[in-house]
């Protein structure tokens, strides 16, 4: 090759006239500057409430996909109903943090303007809703936690995020009441439901396990205002859950792996995918008023 | 058990729906709903009547529970009733000033 | 709404029974004395029937309207137009509730009604047969076939038959926000960017003769209208509730600067009215008879829930009657 053409491997400099610069390894490109996924909040506050407005958020999203496709015309009812509730404490939630972070971010600008990597919900919400055995276990297992978190949030010690709790908790006794019947009618109605809603629940169970992730964020709300931390909750969750699958004849799964990663915004593949529906119309006019 | 393996699909039974909407209000009949049981009745109607916030307190009937009278009973079942005056307070006359409540 | 009776021939060819004449008359005279003709009540078999068909094609109305709506919930652009919107879809499927609940009692029951729907035998209005393309869409959507909805409602809500009547009374109630949502949606795109008027635009002009068209063909050629008139179930002509429409609105478009697609369209000081064009019939009927853009997509979505929720109607059944004869307790379930 002549001595002045592109050498065949410009990155090791094969074939150049002059030797490569070569870096020696003790030498770094400085600290790690925190990203959406890095796991380095800014406030731990405002991270706390994005954990919960985004799990509600895209649950919420995920039933008002049912609307005009649900089994009979109630259940049509029913998840729109749930589904506007959560969309709603979610709403509250956004409010919360968006009071705190304090940057002139509305829960608009958190709902349809973040990409997936700074969602903070758990990827058990995120999950495609599958058949109606699916959506039911998931909002059975998602709710019989929230049922006790809310209440214990509720004493906090933040007027809005407390208040925000107290409205949350009465409608998730609602939706657990709703989701616990459906479990036990599948569970132990015909052969088919009882094989679908097992299948469900085997499916989504090794999910549960991200719902009691707690970190440095859990630790400094707890301390900030009395704010549960979620690990101390999962005896009774665990009680609650299998007491119902027990009376529906549903055997309590057993996960063999633990995906884990949502609340930093490490998210299954759905989530980009949900979004990019979620927030199309949106991005496609920024600024624009609807 | 074949019964159970595979029953009939329908839209489920009917029930009846009462609401009372205030603080020592009756119950009204507000409409009905499909379920297949009493807690699915209650859910299901307080859905599809209690949205709106003015609903305080549920009954739910199944609907082949409610026995009604005939219109052909009428006559003989009420046309007396409307009129036995006596049984009105306005029957009877009282002298102006004397309060007899 | 979506009173607009569509008969086909095979309805007006259905044989008419003969009615007891004194019977007949003293039904009537109830009507003429604006009475409410309840579920135990005698009434002439073609009252029924009509009754029947009327609340039948208006149910089956809401439930398949709640899938044009329903096509933009994932896409709102904002989290108070998801959540409105949601809860306008909800309202429908409740709507759909009451009436299919008022006609199951004139003795036809909801599976029966159901089968008609998805066999493609039941008629609902033509107007859920056209595409939401746009957001654009959900408001116009509000602001026309909802406000066509509500001219033809608030006279329902004196039907003879007291079912009916009552669920109109509730569903009035509930409709305003409906066409308020849209009409608000459509003013603030007027607002908006060049991008989102010409959505608003664009919507109207696709939107505008089908929402005429909901009323349906003129009376003139309808034998049934007269015995409905007559019944009180219907108190104004098509033609007559369409020229209301039609007033109220476009004072509403001209407040919002959006143009009708109707180049005839013009006011007529001596009858108050606007004059508007004329409509394609045409294209009225071959929606009607299965040919819209959506007819194919709408059955197909109402019968793939159908299925695909059987196995779920199914175990419900199965689990209540595994507990029949055993003590009804309305008020625990197992996570109380």
């Amino acid at each position: 090759m002549a001595p002045d053409a592109t050498p065949d491997e410009p990155e090791t400099g094969a074939g150049a006239p002059v030797a490569p610069r070569i870096v020696p390894v003790t030498t770094t490109l400085g600290p790690l500057r925190p990203t959406a996924t890095s796991g380095q909040p800014a406030d731990a506050f405002v991270e706390y409430c994005l954990r919960l407005a985004d799990d509600r958020l895209v649950l919420g999203h995920r039933l008002s996909e049912w609307c005009g496709h649900a089994p009979i015309l109630e259940e049509d009812i029913a998840l729109a109903n749930i589904a506007l509730d959560l969309i709603g404490q979610a709403e509250a939630f956004f409010s919360v943090a968006a009071e705190a972070e304090g940057r002139g971010r509305t829960p608009d600008d958190f709902a349809y303007f973040r990409d997936d990597v700074a969602f903070r919900n758990a990827m058990l919400c995120e999950l495609p809703n599958g058949d109606f055995g699916v959506t039911i276990a998931r909002q059975f297992l998602w709710t019989a936690l929230q049922v006790p978190f809310t209440k214990a949030l509720s004493a906090a010690s933040h007027a809005q995020l407390a208040g925000a709790a107290a409205k949350a908790h009465k409608e998730h006794v609602y939706h657990l009441r709703h989701a616990a019947d459906w479990v036990l009618k599948l569970g132990d109605g015909t052969p088919e439901s009882h094989a679908r809603v097992q299948a469900a629940l085997d499916g989504l169970w090794p999910y549960t396990d991200e719902l009691f992730y707690a970190d440095g964020v859990d630790a400094a709300v707890a301390a900030l205002v009395g704010a549960p931390v979620v690990t101390a909750l999962r005896e009774d969750w665990a009680r609650t859950v299998e007491a119902v699958l027990r009376q529906a004849t549903l055997s309590v799964p057993v996960a063999d792996w633990t995906p884990a990663g949502g609340r930093l915004g490490r998210h299954t593949e759905h989530l980009g995918h949900m979004l990019a529906e979620m927030q199309s119309l949106a991005r496609a006019h920024p600024g624009a008023q609807w | 058990m074949d019964a159970l393996a595979a029953p009939a699909d329908s839209q489920w039974p009917l029930w009846e729906v009462f609401t009372q909407e205030a603080q020592g209000a009756p119950h009204e009949h507000a409409g009905s709903v499909h379920a297949v049981d009493a807690e699915q009745a209650l859910q299901n109607a307080r859905d599809v009547f209690g949205r709106r916030g003015k609903v305080i307190s549920l009954w739910v009937v199944p609907t082949e529970a409610i026995v009604a009278s005939a219109p052909s009973d009428a006559g003989p079942f009420f046309d007396p009733g409307a009129e036995k005056a006596y049984r009105h307070p306005y029957f009877y006359k009282v002298p102006k000033g004397i309060r007899v409540y | 709404m979506y009173g607009a009776n569509v008969e086909t021939a095979a309805d007006r060819k259905a044989p008419a029974p003969v009615e007891d004449p004194a019977l007949l008359a003293e039904f009537q005279a109830r009507i003429d004395r604006g009475e409410s003709i309840e579920p135990k009540d005698w009434m002439p078999a073609r009252y029924r029937r009509q009754l029947v068909r009327m609340m039948s094609q208006h149910a089956h109305s809401e439930i398949v309207g709640m899938l044009p709506e329903g096509n933009w919930i994932t896409r709102a652009p904002n989290l108070r137009r998801k959540m409105a919107l949601i809860a306008k879809v909800q309202d429908e499927a409740g709507h759909g509730h009451y009436i299919y609940c008022g006609t199951e009692t004139l003795g036809v029951s909801r599976d029966e009604l159901v089968d008609d729907l998805l066999a493609g035998r039941a008629k609902y209005s033509q107007i859920f047969n056209y595409p939401t393309l746009t957001w654009a869409d959900i408001g116009v959507i509000g602001w026309f076939v909802d406000g066509a909805a509500i001219v033809n409602q608030t006279v329902l809500a004196k039907a003879s038959y007291g079912p009916y009547a009552r669920a109109m009374i509730r569903i009035c109630k509930e409709e305003n926000f409906h066409k308020r949502q849209g009409f608000e949606i459509c003013a603030v795109l007027s607002q908006g960017t060049d991008a989102q008027r010409e959505m608003l635009q664009d919507a109207v002009n696709r939107w505008w003769w089908p929402s005429l068209m909901m009323f349906g063909p003129s009376d003139t050629d309808s034998p049934n209208s007269r015995d409905l008139l007559a019944w009180r179930i219907k108190r104004f002509t098509n033609d007559e509730l369409r020229q209301r429409f039609v007033n109220l609105t476009v004072p509403q478009a001209q407040a919002i600067g959006v143009r009708l697609p109707d180049p005839d369209l013009r006011y007529d000081a001596d009858t108050q009215n606007w004059v508007f064009g004329e409509i394609d019939w045409a294209e009225f009927w071959a929606v009607v008879n299965g040919n819209g853009p959506c007819n194919r997509e709408r059955l197909a979505a109402r019968n793939k829930a159908h299925a695909d929720g059987a196995w779920v109607r199914q175990a419900a059944t199965a689990y209540a009657a595994k507990r029949a004869g055993a003590p009804r307790d309305g008020g625990s379930t197992a996570a109380a």
